[in-house]
């Protein structure tokens, strides 16, 4: 049984049919990329599936259980965590902080533990700020030392994406969804980022679907590459199949005029 | 730098700020405020609060005709001779326009629209002598103190700050009048007192040099950046010094509010007692509003709801609950009071609070706002009278107990301890929560709801939680005002309570526990609350226009108010703290390299 079963799903904007159908799958300690020109209905679907947006029709199963109009907090609670294509940290709150707050869903101490400062407690919060040091210190030097205490605005954009990421692993997801991880990001930090996001898989247990439009990191991150045109899945293979199949490049270079 | 001559004065940007400063003065004194205000002496018997009022304005704007804004990679402006003809320019123009004002007033009869302009203003404008003379001598006195504004912009900073506090030390020792006699009372200082204050009111002339020569002499001689040097010194150590410094001064604090209330009067208890329950209700608000950024304007609710509950179980004229529960905080029987009211309070915060709280901003304060209203129709209605009084509202409300000692409103001294005790565990409450998962989700939500909720967090919930704990503070409030006051009424749970507590969170710095402190001190204490006088206690029909205009201000100025949350200032100063970040690597980096910071 796969990790996640997508099976006709459907998300309208109005008129324009955003998600058309899309049957979709993914195992456990896969890396499936999604790849597709621009408006082809990518976010929206990681938006549907995080649960920022109602499906219009199709279920969603995740770990045999339905999890399709669920609140979005209740999803990541199951164990789906994102990141986003426009990165959306919370500015105002340092690097450490950023983190911390992720792992909201994965503790418990309520009013009583945090008034009477119990142990149980004390020994929570210490618990929380080593996860938090310890998934920063995943990106090399990055994120650490001083940086801790730094609120996450004064980060260069490389960075931001890193602590989103970091972010999204706080909250102890299975199933990891990437928005343009390298988007804006240079050849050098795109290639360490690829790394980064095999490391995930094989070091840190997580499955991955990644959309991705920097070809050179499709290809060498993804098992399986599942392409989107206008909401429709018109491809689904290997890199190199998908790369040579003539309905992809048509998508891709086929309607110069519509380019975006 | 080249010398500029005493003529290159910006005309312009004089001309404007003199006619600001002489319409100032004009509507100060046309809406009443001078003549209201002249009951209240300040420097004895040269200076009431009324003429006060007219004359920070010359040198004010006369300060401000003088400064010229620094331009962007310019360097700043010369100072010197222009300076002051700037400021003296000024100060006559709005002498001259604040003379027309006085003749005009003099002149016609405009009491129809202005009803303020009386005769008897025009008298106290002109100092009695006819308007020959008040106008000229406010000619003269504006133009001079226009030229003290421009002397005071040419001053270096430390000369400035030592006149600035030289004042400001006067007008505190005055204003604090009341608190100061009482405490030389206390100690026999009759002689003090009687130097430094005249019989019928008022700091005395010599008293007044005396005060305004040490804080001068005093702020020149400390180094400054005093405040810098304790941060820096802060931040220097380590958890345990900064546990034992914390436990060292906050028994200090704990000591002088077991012991000041003792040493000053009543009319001063009264006044510490009112500050007490507005500071709870604002350190309630100060999670709702800077902590999980949810914008109420219905928080008075709350409030009522927590006095009513009060009302109900031990007034013996209570309309509905014929048990009279005895309010004895240490026995059981208290507690059960207590224990109701948190359990009304909690309720109807989520009943108030689960309707609404998925609205955002704007829709949230204006939902909000209606149900503040609707629960104080609620308890005014005649439908409802049977259950809480109606307009006649509860009377005969008992007072309260700690053990043997009375708590009552005729003893506003008990009162003010007991709401001391409150805040405590209101102060204590707001900081546990705040270093803990719920405080950081409260913030998450504040930043991006959209994204908190994605990371996991039950926004919801958090939301009603942050409702929730502010609605039991502000019961707690309430229930001590219901003991104050001995009765209840629909009137005292009006929207302008809830509108003044926000002004406190607003003003002392959203999300910053000292900030709301101080804002409660400088609000309730000075100016007063919706019904309650304050220091300024002549103030009385113009409280709300300052209020108004230090809102205005504050938000112009210093919109992160007067002690921020670190949190705020980030918020509102992204640009310097990416410097300053910029600086830091540059710093770091240089180090790493081995070079010597430049
Ligand atoms: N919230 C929304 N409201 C209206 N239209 C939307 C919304 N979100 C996305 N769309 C539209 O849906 C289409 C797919 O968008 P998106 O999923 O962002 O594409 P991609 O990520 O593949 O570039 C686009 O035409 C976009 O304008
Ligand atoms: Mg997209």
């Amino acid at each position: 049984m796969a990790l996640l079963e997508i099976t006709g799903l459907k998300k309208a904007f109005g008129g324009l049919q955003a998600l058309g159908g899309v049957d979709f799958h993914i195992d456990d300690l896969e890396i499936v990329s999604v790849i597709g020109p621009n408006g082809a209905g990518k976010t929206t679907f990681f938006n549907v599936i995080s649960g920022l947006e109602v499906p219009d029709e199709g279920s969603i199963v995740f770990e045999e259980e339905e999890i399709g109009g669920l609140e979005p907090s209740e999803i990541t609670e199951r164990g789906i965590a994102r990141t986003f294509q426009n990165v959306r940290l919370f500015p105002d709150m340092t690097v450490l902080e950023n983190v911390m707050v992720a792992q909201h869903c994965r503790t418990h101490t309520g009013v009583w533990g945090a008034l009477l400062n119990t142990p149980a407690f004390r020994r929570e919060e210490r618990a929380i700020e080593e996860r938090a040091k310890e998934i920063l210190g995943f990106f090399g030097t990055r994120l650490v030392g001083y940086r801790f205490g730094q609120p996450a605005y004064v980060l260069s954009y490389a960075n931001r994406r890193r602590l989103e990421i970091a972010r999204a692993m706080a909250t102890m997801p299975k199933l990891l969804l990437l928005d343009e991880p390298t988007a804006g990001m240079n050849p050098k930090e795109t290639e360490e980022l690829t790394g980064l996001i095999k490391k995930l898989r094989d070091e840190r247990g997580f499955t991955i679907i990644v959309i991705e439009h920097e070809m050179r990191v499709v290809r060498d991150v993804s098992d399986r590459v599942v392409v989107l045109d206008h909401g429709v899945k018109i491809a689904e293979g290997s890199y190199e199949e998908v790369s040579s199949n003539p309905d992809v490049i048509e998508a891709y270079l086929g309607r110069p005029a519509e380019a975006g | 730098m080249t010398a500029r001559p005493a003529t290159d004065v910006d005309w312009g940007r004089v001309r404007a700020w003199g006619l600001y400063g002489g319409l100032t003065m004009a509507f100060i004194a046309a809406i009443g405020m001078v003549e209201s205000l002249d009951a209240r002496m300040m420097v004895h018997p040269v200076l009431s609060l009324g003429y006060l009022f007219l004359l920070w304005a010359p040198p004010a704007f006369g300060y401000a005709a003088a400064y010229e804004p620094v331009k962007e990679g310019m360097a700043a402006p010369a100072k010197g001779a222009r300076d002051l003809v700037a400021g003296a320019v000024a100060g006559l123009l709005a002498g001259a326009v604040f003379g027309l004002f006085i003749v005009v007033a003099a002149t016609f009869d405009l009491r129809e629209v202005f009803v303020k302009l009386s005769p008897v203003l025009v008298d106290l404008l002109t100092f009695g002598r006819g308007v020959g003379f008040g106008v000229a001598t406010w000619i003269v006195l504006s133009t001079g103190l226009g030229l003290v504004g421009g002397l005071l912009h040419v001053l270096p900073e430390r000369g400035r700050a030592a006149v600035f506090n030289a004042l400001a030390a006067v007008f505190v020792v005055a204003l604090l009048e009341l608190a100061v006699v009482d405490v030389l009372e206390t100690f026999r200082l009759e002689a003090v007192e009687r130097f430094l204050y005249a019989p019928n009111g008022g700091i005395t002339i010599p008293g007044a040099v005396v005060v305004a020569l040490v804080a001068g002499f005093v702020t020149l001689r400390t180094t400054g950046g005093a405040v810098l040097r304790f941060r820096s010194r802060y931040a220097a150590m380590t958890g345990e010094e900064r546990r034992r410094f914390g436990v060292r001064w906050g028994l200090v604090a704990i000591a002088g509010l077991v012991v000041f209330p003792m040493i000053v009067g009543g009319l001063t208890n009264e006044l510490l007692a009112n500050v007490g329950l507005f500071l709870l209700m604002a350190l309630g608000l100060n999670l709702v509003v800077g902590y999980a950024g949810l914008l109420d304007l219905g928080y008075v609710a709350f409030f009522a709801v927590g006095a009513y509950t009060t009302a109900l179980l031990t007034s013996p004229l209570s309309p509905t609950l014929k048990p009279m529960f005895r309010l004895d905080l240490l026995t059981v029987e208290g507690w059960v009071v207590m224990a109701i009211v948190i359990a009304v309070a909690a309720l109807s915060g989520l009943v108030i609070g689960t309707p609404v709280i998925r609205l955002r901003g704007d829709y949230l304060a204006i939902v909000t706002l209606g149900f503040g209203e609707i629960v104080r129709i609620l308890f005014l209605s005649d439908w409802l009278a049977p259950l809480f009084g109606g307009a006649q509202g509860i009377r005969n409300i008992p007072p309260g107990y700690l053990g043997p000692i009375k708590v009552a409103g005729t003893s506003p001294q008990t009162i003010f301890y007991v709401v001391t005790i409150f805040v405590g565990i209101a102060i204590y409450v707001a900081w546990r929560l705040y270093h803990s998962r719920i405080g950081r989700a409260w913030a998450a939500l504040r930043e991006d709801e959209d994204v908190a909720e994605a990371m996991g967090i039950d926004t919801t919930r958090m939301k009603l939680l942050a409702f929730v704990t502010g609605a039991i503070l502000a019961s707690f409030s309430g229930m001590i005002f219901a003991v104050k006051v001995g009765s209840v009424f629909p009137s005292s749970f009006k929207l302008i309570v809830s509108i003044i507590v926000l002004v406190i969170v607003i003003v002392g710095g959203m999300g910053s526990i000292p900030g709301v402190v101080i804002g409660a001190v400088v609000l309730i204490g000075v100016l007063g609350g919706p019904t309650q006088p304050g220091l300024l206690a002549e103030f009385g029909e113009f409280k709300l226009l300052l209020y108004g205009v230090l809102l205005v201000v504050m938000m112009l100025r210093r919109p992160e108010g007067l002690w921020p949350s670190v949190q705020r200032q980030r918020e509102l100063h992204q640009e310097e703290f990416l410097q300053d970040a910029w600086l830091k690597t540059e710093a770091a980096q240089a180090a790493a390299r081995g070079e010597a910071p430049s």
